[in-house]
């Protein structure tokens, strides 16, 4: 049978590992805010003709954008993100336009410039949205931790320690959410990754998924707990595990097919979502096996603090080894 | 085949024959679901234009913040369909936010016009206001008068500057403002604008006051609230578009008080606190008015505006988004790509590595994307791109559950349990899990929900009501059908081959 209990320290090692990376990247590259985060306008214009980056970059500084950050995002469509552009302003008694809008002035601009456009894709946002919803997106993820830990001391309450499978679950997704965001800032500090609300969305999507793979494998543990299958309680965590490999396995495959095949079919709008999704369903399936149930053996085994006592003594024994 | 097994399997293909017939039939006409014409797609896969306005509610007891809200969508509702936009989406969000979808529109500082203004008309005169006179000549350009005695003024006041009240006339030359700082040392007054005009020594300055008149023995100022009708009309004699509105009887009975009174004399047409004209009255009016000046497109916004009411409180713009019909129909395109691959690589899996039962619940997989589809079709649910990827996703997920109960039939077989007896421990012992699992995704989909509430984002909402019902739906097909589809194969020869059963 295979041992997967006994390597735990391993796991422990290797989130530890990936997460500090995670963290060392936050800090040092940290999440650039969207404009939902931000305020500011954002604009796709797909030219007809063929537009060279810097000669872009030259004409919105010419229309008094020069804080404009330019993205190439097909051959020869480009991001254009402001600040939040002027509407029009309109003489209140003829209803004659005194001031364009400041969107039709660099539409204008670049279209003397540069030929025929279209603007795909118009997007504003101004600080007074901006301003909530960091905060909502805060209260959302600690309500969703809430209200799963609630619910998961309810579901488990058959069992003495029900409150410990709840902890174990939110410590599994916190660990799934750190790392989300860790390789998020890691990525973003190379591909220009910007915080949407969709990456928001697929963040609290991916709380909903490590909680659900989580729950199979600890449901499995309270079923064999209650048929005091294996010795102690390490077997019938590892016996559990081992019961629920195949159907974590399989079902983390079917979600990255679907999501591999949305990754390279589905459009340009939704690939920093979907990005989010599978490194959250990998991060998911390895926490629920790998480090909830694990956590669970440490507690019941005396908590944290011999974890680590534990761990010291075995590391010097495999060095002589 | 048992009795019930029957029964289920036949309401089986009721209903998979009836999610045919919704998603086949372009057009249908069901009870209670009423009239439905294709999906509902979002702005996101369709084009147009979002805008969401928040309202300045700081002078609003919180109490009553709702039913205002309230009031203010069924304003612009009013405004929006009388402008003619198909299938407009307005929605309330939060405590204080209106959304306002309209596919297809392109022109949206036109749109944004219609709906941002507040539009409250109202009716000045300068009988009852402070006046001054002009001490020292301004030129056109000049955004400073100096008068007599700037203490009479006060800042926000909107004063016209022009020969005395008596003198006017149809030609009488004036120039409203609106004053923005007072400096009562030098007596100077500072104005919004530059006039257009040169005002000599001893022009008088005149504040304007509202109009108002007594109804049942109480004072009441003239204003939009009183208006029965407004319509774009041509004045024969310029050719030029005006706006003609008509009175209720207090209304009238107030206009005839007014316009009585102020014979000779300038009647100011204010909306949104500014003087957009100011006729001189010539005879005593009751039932209706006109508004000059306007231009063709603006008339007819100014009409419409009217003929809805005025928004109770002032809104702001504060998010935009357009999307082109081209990228939308692009995003709609990949997506379907994407969710043909996605639902074929699924199902090469499941039948791979499950064989016969994976072949069930393939069958199940292709009932339930068509249940979630004739459902989406049923219930007015927009499509949005976010709520394609949950739907395409949730195909991944639909199929978790049988992934459970096919597992759990495994390690029965190899306790050499009896195939049958097999499958069903299979479904029984995995029940819990499934319903656990899936509790926890209906919590984060109600949370999701609630967060895209909060930030109006409607590709958040979509996404969490279409997982919940994609989860909700994949319980039904992954538990009631593939267990039917089972039982009934277990009746036939393939039993036997127990091997169909295990990879």
């Amino acid at each position: 049978m295979i041992d997967f209990v006994g390597k735990r320290k391993w796991y422990f090692l290797f989130s530890a590992l990936v997460i500090l990376v995670g963290v060392i990247s936050l800090i040092a590259f940290g999440l650039k805010g969207g404009i939902e985060f931000t305020s500011g306008s954002t604009m796709t214009i797909d030219f007809e003709q063929t537009v060279e980056q810097a000669d872009l970059r030259d004409e919105m500084a010419n229309l008094g954008q020069d804080d404009a950050i330019i993205q190439r995002t097909g051959e020869d469509d480009f991001l254009i993100r402001t600040r939040e552009l002027e509407p029009e302003v309109r003489d209140p008694v003829t209803g004659e336009v005194i001031t364009p809008s400041e969107q039709q002035m660099i539409e204008e601009g670049l279209e003397l410039r540069f030929g025929p456009l279209i603007v795909s894709d118009f997007y504003s946002v101004s600080p007074s949205m901006a301003k909530d919803i960091g905060r909502n997106a805060a209260i959302a993820v600690v309500v969703a931790a809430v209200g799963i830990l609630l619910y998961i001391t309810w579901a488990f309450r058959r069992l003495v320690k029900s409150f410990r499978f709840g902890v174990c679950a939110i410590v599994a997704l916190v660990h799934d959410v750190l790392v989300v965001l860790g390789m998020y800032a890691l990525l973003g500090a190379f591909f220009n990754l910007e915080i949407t609300v969709m990456f928001i969305m697929g963040v609290l999507a991916i709380i909903g998924y490590s909680v659900n793979d989580t729950i199979v494998v600890f449901d499995r543990i309270r079923e064999n707990m209650a048929k005091r299958s294996g010795r102690d309680i390490e077997e019938t965590i590892n016996n559990s595990i081992l019961e629920t490999l195949g159907r974590s396995l399989n079902t983390s495959l079917t979600c990255l097919f679907v999501l591999l095949a949305l990754f390279l079919f589905g459009g340009a709008t939704i690939h920093n979502f979907i990005l989010v999704l599978i490194i959250g369903v990998i991060s998911g399936t390895y926490s629920s096996v790998c480090i909830a149930s694990q956590l669970l053996i440490v507690w019941e085994k005396g908590g944290l603090g011999r974890l680590f006592r534990r761990v010291r003594p075995r590391r010097v024994q495999l060095k002589e080894a | 085949m048992g009795r019930r097994n029957r029964l289920t399997l036949i309401g089986i293909i009721l209903l998979v024959a009836f999610a045919s017939c919704v998603l086949l039939i372009d057009k249908i006409d069901l009870p209670l679901i009423g009239e439905r014409d294709g999906m509902k797609l979002g702005l996101d896969l369709q084009g147009g234009t979002n805008l969401i306005y928040e309202a300045d509610f700081s002078d609003i007891p919180s109490g009553e913040r709702s039913r205002r809200l309230d009031e203010i969508k069924r304003i612009i509702e009013r405004r929006i369909n009388k402008y003619g936009v198909a299938e407009p989406v307005i929605q309330t969000m939060g405590s204080d936010r209106i959304s306002i979808q309209l596919p297809g529109v392109t022109d949206v500082d036109e749109a944004k016009d219609l709906v941002g203004k507040t539009a409250l008309l109202e009716f000045w005169d300068q009988t009852g206001g402070a006046s001054a006179a002009v001490t020292q000549e301004a030129k056109a350009g000049d955004a400073q008068i100096v008068v007599n005695d700037a203490g009479r003024f006060s800042v926000g006041d909107i004063i016209t500057i022009g020969p005395w009240q008596e003198a006017w006339d149809e030609d009488a030359l004036t120039d409203a403002r609106t004053i923005t700082d007072i400096d009562q040392g030098t007596n100077t007054l500072t104005l919004d604008s530059e006039l257009d005009l040169d005002h000599e020594f001893g022009e008088a300055v005149q504040v304007w006051l509202p109009a108002t008149g007594t109804i049942d023995g109480e004072e009441k100022p003239l204003t939009g609230i009183y208006l029965k009708d407004a319509e774009v009309d041509i004045q024969g004699r310029t050719n030029e578009p005006v706006v003609r509105f008509e009175w209720d009887s207090d209304g009238a009975e107030l206009f005839s008080q007014i316009t009585g009174r102020l014979i000779g004399m300038p009647l100011g047409i204010v909306l949104d606190s500014e003087l957009i004209s100011a006729p001189v009255v010539r005879s005593q009016i009751r039932e209706s008015g006109i508004i000059e000046g306007l231009d063709v497109g603006e008339a007819q916004r100014l009409a419409i505006q009217l003929d809805t009411g005025a928004l109770p409180v002032p809104l702001t713009l504060v998010r935009e988004q357009t999307v082109d019909a081209t990228l939308g129909e692009d995003s709609l395109d990949k997506s379907l790509i994407a969710g043909i691959v996605g639902l074929a690589l699924v199902l090469a899996f499941m039948i791979i590595y499950y064989r016969l039962p994976g072949v069930l619940a393939s069958f199940s997989l292709l009932i339930y994307t068509a249940f979630v589809l004739s459902i989406f079709k049923m219930v007015p649910v927009t499509l949005t791109l976010a709520g394609l990827a949950a739907l395409i996703i949730s195909i991944g997920m639909a199929v978790d559950a049988n992934i459970l109960i096919f597992e759990r039939t495994k390690e029965e077989l190899r306790a050499r349990k009896g195939l049958k007896a097999a499958i069903e421990a299979g479904f029984d012992r995995a029940w819990p899990s499934i319903r656990d699992s899936n509790v926890s995704t209906f919590i984060t989909c109600a949370i999701l929900y609630w967060f895209g509430d909060q930030f109006g984002a409607a590709p958040v909402m979509g996404f969490a009501l279409t997982l919940f019902v994609g989860v909700a739906v994949s319980m039904f097909t992954a538990i009631i059908v593939t267990r039917t589809f089972l039982r009934v194969i277990v009746l036939t020869p393939v039993v036997r081959r127990v091997g169909l059963f295990r990879p």
